[in-house]
């Protein structure tokens, strides 16, 4: 079948083995040729070429949830449920991820496996923080479980460790308890870059915090965004607090001509959302599902940017050179005349221990750029900036990063290789990314 | 409610019944395989099932389906929804030059579906209410040269359930005939999928729809409906001598 990620580049054509529960899985990994290579796969919502390979596993069939532990608030699940269908059996038993994605069609797996971030990194930690146990098929076929205290060093190396380290089966997460399902919302306008940072940094202690920006804004204007704070509302009424209303809406039920979106069609939308947005009440009560997954509304939104794809492009610096190095980058992508539709800036907190997490203590920028030959020295471009100002690349969006990049910007992918000798020496699991950053 | 499934570990089963869970029905479900059961049997716990029993047959043991429904019916202290999901997918080559394995599939496609039948009817008679839904295929409808032996014994229980629908009238009994068209499925696991082809869930939503509504002869996705009136408008001359 022809396989590719979220952005839609790059594409490859790939054999798809879908085992119907943990036995059948662990029968084909341990029946698999020794020169033969497999990557484990979720809901395929990594950006770039992260879950590809000649061989994908799909966790489609191992999800089952397992166990919930109401007076521990502890939920075992297997890793192929996705986030929503934990949303929809916690929620109404007022509980919540501690941590979501900007999208909850992702699979338990496969949050583990880049250690997804949220909006409220910054107090949180990152989505492993909160994940108790994992069980791990080995490239020997073995059923082995990893935590803190059980095998700790697997455990770090298969949190953030992108499915090189074996294919996770089932997961053990903590949850949180919420008042209601709605969130509260704090709108604050930000004129330039530098307003924006003081904003965030003036609200480090709201729950979940997030920035748009209009990445098309220029000299003086350079940065202007919209700051997004919110916090759980308190409830009103227990029983329709905690009702889970999912929305639907849109669908692009097909690649639409990616001349649409070119620089004035962006600009124009960038200029009148942060228009209207200034002109909007800055507070607002919101249901979860438009908080936490306002692109989730418009299904298949990945195909907007035409059948080429797009590439995301997130990034992480610390926090003493982020203004400087973040102002360069905005810079530099308006001087070449390339412009990001959706720009998002977010504060991390710091780092922990597995090998190759992504976030660190500094703030994030994200964008998204129409796949064309013009953009890929543009993004080398970037990649040297973010160096030169000690960030590094988010895996899961990644498509391109070179191993240079990769291994000057990771400090721990040696620590990881020397793990994943350990427990995989014939490279059984390997991704196109991981040979492209020489991890196999 | 109370949901009976026969088997539940089936993916469109699966599907149903965690529908029915997050409806907050009590479920008793069938199937051969007791670590796939009981697996099962928890997530529809967690999806909110207000109880969730089950019992391990293997369906082609005819002997064993009486005191098997008998022990569902009491399990459940009646059933509202009775779903029979069970069935596997033959080698056509092989089953068609070997009679032995093809009884075999007959009577696990077929025969062993008219054997429940026989024992929920009268169960049903007694209640004077319910439904039974019976998963049944689109391959039914015509003897096509890749699986006629499925076909015929799929067309076998649809055949049934028009006759026992109409003497399970008068009972307020409704029988829903679920005829899905290309599943993406473990069962279908080894077929390259194409545009046709639809998911577990999917089909899942449009029985539990259908179920409510009080159905007949349901197709899944609704498509198939015409895809397989145009199939058998074809006239003979012609589709004998189509392979598809």
């Amino acid at each position: 079948m022809k396989a590719m990620g979220w952005g839609r580049y790059p594409k490859t054509t790939a054999e798809l083995i879908q085992p119907a529960d943990s036995q059948a899985l662990q029968k084909f990994i341990s029946a698999q040729k020794k020169s033969a290579s497999c990557i484990g796969r979720g809901s395929g919502r990594s950006y770039g070429d992260s879950a590809l390979a000649e061989r994908l596993v799909s966790s489609r069939f191992l999800d089952n949830f397992l166990e919930l532990d109401q007076q521990q608030n502890v939920l075992r699940c297997g890793a192929g449920v996705k986030l929503g269908d934990i949303l929809k059996i916690c929620i109404p038993r007022g509980l919540f991820l501690p941590v979501l994605p900007g999208t909850k069609a992702v699979t338990v797996g496969g949050a583990i496996a880049a250690d997804v971030h949220g909006k409220n990194h910054h107090l949180d930690g990152s989505f492993c923080a909160h994940v108790k146990k994992i069980s791990l098929v080995l490239a020997s076929g073995e059923l082995v479980s990893c935590s803190e205290q059980e095998n700790p060093e697997l455990f770090r190396a298969t949190c953030s460790g992108m499915g090189l380290t074996g294919i996770i089966s089932d997961a053990t997460l903590s949850l949180d308890s919420i008042p209601s399902s709605y969130i509260n919302q704090r709108r604050l306008i930000a004129n330039n870059l530098a307003e924006c940072f003081e904003h965030i940094e003036d609200n480090a202690d709201s729950k979940y915090s997030v920035a748009w920006l209009d990445c098309l804004a220029t000299n003086k204007n350079l940065g202007r965004s919209v700051v997004y704070l919110g916090e759980h509302a308190a409830s009103k009424n227990r029983k329709t607090d905690t009702i889970y209303r999912e929305r639907s809406g849109l669908s692009i039920p097909f690649s639409t001509p990616s001349f649409l979106l070119n620089k004035t069609t962006m600009s124009a939308f960038n200029a009148s959302y942060f228009g209207a947005q200034k002109r909007k009440k800055s507070r607002t009560t919101l249901g979860c599902d438009n908080y936490f997954f306002p692109l989730d509304s418009i299904s298949n939104w990945n195909r907007l940017y035409g059948p080429k794809g797009f590439l995301q492009y997130q990034f992480v610096i610390p926090s003493e050179s982020a203004l400087d190095g973040i102002t360069t980058v905005l810079e530099k992508i308006s001087e070449k005349g390339k412009g990001s539709f959706l720009t998002v800036l977010k504060k991390f907190g710091e780092a922990n221990e597995n090998l190759l997490s992504f976030p660190e203590s500094g703030y994030t920028l994200t964008l998204d750029f129409k796949n064309e030959p013009a953009l890929f020295p543009l993004l080398e471009e970037l990649d040297r900036i973010v160096l030169a100002h000690g960030g590094r690349l988010y895996l899961a969006k990644d498509a391109r990063m070179s191993e240079e990049v990769f291994k000057a910007s990771y400090p721990n992918w040696e620590k990881f290789m020397s793990i994943k000798n350990k427990v995989d020496p014939d490279n059984r699991f390997a991704s196109l990314q991981s040979k492209r950053l020489g991890l196999t | 409610m109370k949901v009976l499934i026969i088997g539940a570990t089936s993916a469109i089963a699966k599907a149903c019944a965690r529908i029915y869970a997050e409806l907050g029905c009590s479920l008793h479900l069938i199937a051969r395989r007791g670590d796939q059961l009981e697996l099962l049997a928890s997530d529809l716990l967690v999806r909110g099932a207000s109880k969730v029993s089950h019992s391990v047959l293997d369906l082609n043991k005819f002997a064993a389906h009486e005191k098997t429904l008998d022990a569902a019916f009491t399990e459940l202290r009646g059933v509202d929804i009775a779903l029979i999901c069970h069935g596997s997918l033959p080698d056509q080559e092989k089953v068609e030059q070997n009679f032995k394995q093809a009884h075999k599939e007959i009577n696990t496609n077929g025969i062993s579906v008219i054997s429940l039948l026989t024992e929920l009817a009268p169960k049903f008679i007694e209640q004077q209410q319910g439904t039974i839904a019976v998963i049944t295929s689109v391959a039914g409808d015509r003897g096509r040269q890749p699986n006629f032996v499925y076909g015929a014994a799929k067309s076998l229980v649809s055949t049934y359930l028009q006759g026992l629908r109409g003497k399970l009238l008068t009972h307020n009994v409704n029988i829903v005939d679920i005829r899905p068209g290309l599943v993406d499925s473990p069962m279908t696991a080894q077929f390259p999928k194409g545009p046709l082809w639809s998911s577990p869930e999917r089909i899942a939503q449009k029985i539990v729809k259908s179920i409510r509504r009080g159905s007949h002869t349901v197709y899944a996705p609704s498509y198939w409906r015409v895809i397989m009136f145009v199939v058998s408008a074809i006239p003979e001359f012609v589709f004998k001598r189509l392979t598809f």
